[in-house]
This record gives C-alpha cells, sequence and structure tokens, in this order.
C-alpha cells in the first residue's frame, strides 16, 4: 500500500496493477466536538488545518466545506505565484507564503508543480516606466527581487508579443519578477488536504456550516448541514461568502462579492513560457502545461454573487488579449468560468480574530490570494493556537478599518482591483 | 448584455452604468461621531446574496438612483430615482 509518493512508488504500483493507491484523504463522519474547526475547504482552509496540525500539535481538527474542496476560488484560479508588491507588512506576507511555496512539494510529498517561469508587468510609455522604476526600487529596499527589464529584454522572455510602433499599447519595459510563477491549483488543495488527513484531521465535504453558536458572548461551535459541532476556536477561509456568513454571526465585513473571470484556449504547443501581465490592457496570461493559454483580466463590474461573469469584462478582455497578441486571433476558447472574490477597499487581506471572540477571519485576498496560500494557513494556524496575532499578521487585523492604517496595494503596487 | 434601466433614459447597456454603493449607508452627522461609526459607514457592508438594494450612476446622463435586483440571477425587479418621485421602472 503506497503511502508516500515517489518515483520508486509509481513504478512499483505499476508492477503491481496499480491496485495498492489509496484515496488522498480521509472522509469521516463529522464528530460532535473538536479543539478547532476551519469553515471553508479552499487553499487557505487547508493549509489553516495542516499547519494547525503541524506546527501547533492540534490535531483534533475538522474542515467544514460545502461543495468539494478546491470548488471555491481555489480551483478556479490563473494559479500566479508572486510577491513583488509595495508595503513592507505586504512584503513580509507575501513574502512568506513565496518561500513556503517554494519548499511546499517536499513539505506536502505531493507535486504542486511549482514553475518559476518568471513574470513580467508591462510598461506602455515612458510615465509607466518611471512608475516601473519606482516599483523596482521599493522592492529592492524591501528585500523583494525585482528588476527593470528593457524593451529588448521583454522581447527576450516575450517575443510573441506585439512589439509593433503603433501599437494600441506599445512596449517600452517591463518590471521582473524572475522567481515568480505559476503552481497547478488543484494539487495545492488536495496536497494539503492529503498531508493534514495523514496528521489526523478530517476533511468533511458536503457540510455547509449554516448558523453559530454563540453563548456567553463566545463562538461555541456551528451549525451544520450535517449536524451541530461543538468547538471553541473556529477559523473562516470562505472567501467571496465571507459576509453571508459573518451575517450569521452578526457582523459585518468591508467586502464587497465580485465574479472576477478567466478563460483558457484550445492546447497548443509551448508559445510563451512567462506570464505577461499588461496594466494598460488589464490582461493577464500565461500557457499551462497542457498547452492551454490561460486568461485574466479585471473584476465584473456588478457586485455579484452568480459565478458565470458578465459579458463586457469577457469581450474588453479578449480584446486586450488580442492587442498584446496578434498571433493567439486564431486561437479558440474552450472554457470560461468565474469565481466569486471578496475584494476589500485597500485590496489587502483580513486576517485576525473578529469582534465575536473564538470566530476568526482569513478573508479579502479578493483576486489575489492563490499566491498567499501557504501564509494564510500558517497566520491563521497561529491564531487558533495561540489566541494571539502573528507579528506577521497583525497589520492586517480587521481594527485597520477603524484606526484608518490601510495598506492600499491598489495604489501601492498597482493591482487593477 | 446585460439591460439595465435609468428612470431617466429607460433601457441601456449595463457597461453605461457605475455601482454606487448599499442604498440607506447614511453619512454620520457631524464630526464628532465616534469612529467606529465613520468605519462603518465607509468600509462595512452587507454584501447581501439574493435581493439587494443599491445606488447605481447612470454615467451617460449623471443620475443617482436606486436599483433593487438579484446578486445572484442579477435579474432587475426596479429603478427608481432618489427622490422616490416617480419614474419607476
Ligand atoms: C478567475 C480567478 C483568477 C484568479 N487568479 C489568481 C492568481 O492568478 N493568483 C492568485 O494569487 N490569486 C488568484 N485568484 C484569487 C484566488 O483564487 C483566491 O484569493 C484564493 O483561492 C482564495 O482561497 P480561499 O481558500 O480563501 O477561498 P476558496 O478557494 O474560494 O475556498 C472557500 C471555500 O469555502 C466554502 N464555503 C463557503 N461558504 C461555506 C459555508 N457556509 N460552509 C462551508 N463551506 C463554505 C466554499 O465552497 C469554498 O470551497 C483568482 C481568483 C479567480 C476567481
Ligand atoms: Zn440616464
Amino acid at each position: 500500500m503506497t503511502r508516500r509518493y515517489s518515483a520508486l512508488s509509481l513504478i512499483k504500483e505499476g508492477l503491481a496493477g496499480q491496485k495498492g493507491w489509496q484515496p488522498a484523504w480521509r472522509s469521516p463522519e463529522p464528530k460532535k466536538i473538536y479543539d478547532a474547526v476551519v469553515i471553508g475547504g479552499g487553499g487557505h482552509g487547508l493549509a489553516t488545518a495542516y499547519y494547525l496540525a503541524r506546527s501547533h500539535g492540534v490535531t483534533n481538527v475538522a474542515v467544514l466545506e460545502k461543495g468539494w474542496i478546491g470548488g471555491g476560488n481555489t480551483g478556479r484560479n490563473t494559479t500566479v505565484v508572486r510577491s513583488n508588491y509595495y508595503y513592507p507588512e505586504s512584503v513580509a506576507i507575501y513574502g512568506l507564503a513565496h518561500r513556503l511555496y517554494e519548499g511546499l512539494s517536499k513539505e506536502l510529498n505531493y507535486n504542486v508543480m511549482l514553475s518559476k517561469r518568471g513574470m513580467v508587468f508591462l510598461c506602455h510609455s515612458t510615465g509607466e516606466m518611471e512608475i516601473g522604476a519606482r516599483t523596482v526600487n521599493a522592492m529592492q529596499i524591501n528585500g523583494v527581487d525585482a528588476e527593470m527589464f528593457s524593451v529588448d529584454d521583454v522581447r527576450r522572455v516575450a517575443p510573441v508579443l506585439n512589439f509593433a510602433p503603433d501599437a494600441r499599447f506599445p512596449v517600452f519595459g517591463g518590471v521582473w519578477q524572475g522567481r515568480a510563477g505559476t503552481a497547478r491549483h488543484d494539487a495545492v488543495a488536495w496536497g494539503y488536504a492529503r498531508a493534514a488527513s495523514a496528521l489526523g484531521v478530517d476533511i468533511i465535504q458536503n457540510c455547509e456550516v449554516t448558523d453559530f453558536i454563540v453563548e456567553g458572548g463566545r463562538c461555541r461551535g456551528v451549525q451544520t448541514s450535517r449536524g451541530t459541532i461543538r468547538t471553541d476556536r473556529i477559523g473562516m477561509a470562505v472567501a467571496g461568502h465571507s459576509s453571508v456568513l459573518s451575517a450569521k454571526a452578526g457582523l459585518r465585513l468591508p467586502i464587497n462579492s465580485y465574479a472576477l473571470q478567466a478563460c483558457v484556449s484550445e492546447p497548443i504547443k509551448p508559445i510563451l513560457d512567462t506570464v505577461v501581465l499588461s496594466p494598460g490592457t488589464g490582461v493577464y496570461v500565461s500557457q499551462s502545461d497542457k498547452g492551454e493559454i490561460v486568461i485574466g483580466g479585471a473584476l465584473d463590474r456588478v457586485p455579484s454573487y452568480g459565478q458565470r461573469g458578465n459579458l463586457p469584462t469577457l469581450e474588453g478582455v479578449i480584446s486586450g488579449l488580442l492587442e498584446m497578441f496578434p498571433a493567439f486571433g486564431q486561437l479558440k476558447l474552450m472554457r470560461q468560468w468565474a469565481g466569486i472574490v471578496d475584494v476589500v477597499p485597500d485590496s489587502s487581506p483580513i486576517i485576525g480574530e473578529s469582534p465575536l471572540p473564538g470566530l476568526f477571519l482569513n478573508c479579502g485576498w479578493g483576486t489575489g490570494g492563490f499566491k498567499a496560500i501557504p501564509a494564510g494557513g500558517t497566520l491563521l494556524a497561529h491564531l487558533l493556537a495561540t489566541g494571539k496575532h502573528h507579528d506577521i499578521s497583525r497589520p492586517f487585523d480587521l481594527d485597520r478599518f477603524v484606526t484608518g492604517r490601510l495598506l492600499d496595494e491598489a495604489a501601492g503596487s498597482g493591482i487593477a482591483h | 448584455m446585460q439591460l439595465f434601466h435609468c428612470p431617466f433614459c429607460g433601457a441601456r447597456d449595463e457597461t453605461e452604468f457605475h455601482f454606487g454603493g448599499e442604498a440607506g449607508n447614511l453619512r454620520p452627522d457631524g464630526a464628532d461621531a465616534p469612529a467606529d461609526r465613520w468605519a462603518n459607514y465607509l468600509y462595512m457592508r452587507d454584501n447581501p446574496k439574493g435581493a439587494v438594494r443599491e445606488v447605481w450612476v447612470h454615467m451617460n446622463c449623471g443620475e443617482f438612483f436606486v436599483m433593487e435586483r438579484d446578486s445572484v440571477s442579477h435579474q432587475v425587479l426596479s429603478s427608481t430615482s432618489l427622490d422616490g418621485a416617480g419614474h419607476a421602472q
């Protein structure tokens, strides 16, 4: 029976007719009581459970997922992993995530296919080149690897781009992060689930949390579609549904939910081996290992819980794509989809104990939380285990919306949304 | 392309409209309102799933109005001018 994945186990199972593979995680019935419960089986929830067990020895833990694990934004995202943010607080959190990603396949004994193919943020004017230089300087001061690229550098890494002088968004150069890249989204969810399950965590799918048990001013458990579960420590990582769930606890959050769309083309031969983002067109592109061109862009403009996406945004993204890569005009789109993302006014996450004691939040990652999964998990696990902030999560507490100490990465590093 | 109804101009493309916020979010009265009251007004949202009442602006005519719609199906139920004086669709 295979417990550890390795080249040797592949050969052994091959010789034995592939009969020894076990389900990657257990699917037990929920218990009545746990030391800690994590709501949401996306990357952040699963990573939280894993680090609770691995780093804090808290193994009597359940992850409650209303659908299937990774079926939310984690399994819908365009998988870009990078850490080139602006403020030191952001660099600390995304840098932690990036470093953990670099060792993740080994740590989890699960290939998350991290591909450090590099990423270029294009600059389309001399003004943007100046802002790019400022960004690079700020990042280097914070210890993040960032480089200014000339137009020739950009041509070297992405020759298929439109370099025509009469292009609507001509390429002047770009900001490069060589350690950025992509990872396999499902593998991140499945790898954390498998490793957490092996440490004793119960992964419970098809289990929707419908209400909270509040006693003596504290959160003491949850009502679910599979019965009542009691616990004194509850972590919530439900992304676009954070407002809906927190309303059950009588809380309001600084979140608007929007659909974010993505789409993929038919698979083609390798043509783009890096990630390209254009703030001008609002489009970013990479090529998957299967050969599909993976295309993402701006948020929909209508607040929404409809996991479909609206046509005008898709149209804008595709026209931007064709402006950047005229050759892609021949491609057929295979699939389009959307996820409901939790957009916060300062484009930074919310991590910390909620105003209801015992209930802890990990949300507000909006359009960019895949890259942060290992850090989000580490920090929520620290909060659940110790009841206190980690130094890295402290600035991201909900109280910043009262004190006014916002971390505006939309302004800082030019996240479009 | 979805059509939204401006109470003044009628049915127009959704791209002509901009989301303004949840209806009924009233600005605190006076500078001595406590910080958490300001935080509530500036940042905290109900963000409901299902029936919503929102302020939108039709960017072409510049008028603000209240739209009731469903945030899952995107079905629009009504558009009313802010003074409530009719033009309802
Ligand atoms: C199209 C798209 C592209 C993106 N591209 C990128 C990118 O390139 N790079 C990047 O870093 N980020 C990207 N993101 C953002 C990223 O996907 C998210 O920030 C991240 O996956 C959030 O992870 P999560 O675990 O918090 O949420 P999710 O993966 O959404 O998990 C939350 C889970 O909670 C469950 N849930 C909700 N309510 C309940 C309930 N009441 N009871 C039980 N379970 C519940 C849901 O079913 C869901 O599985 C993208 C997002 C989208 C939609
Ligand atoms: Zn109008």
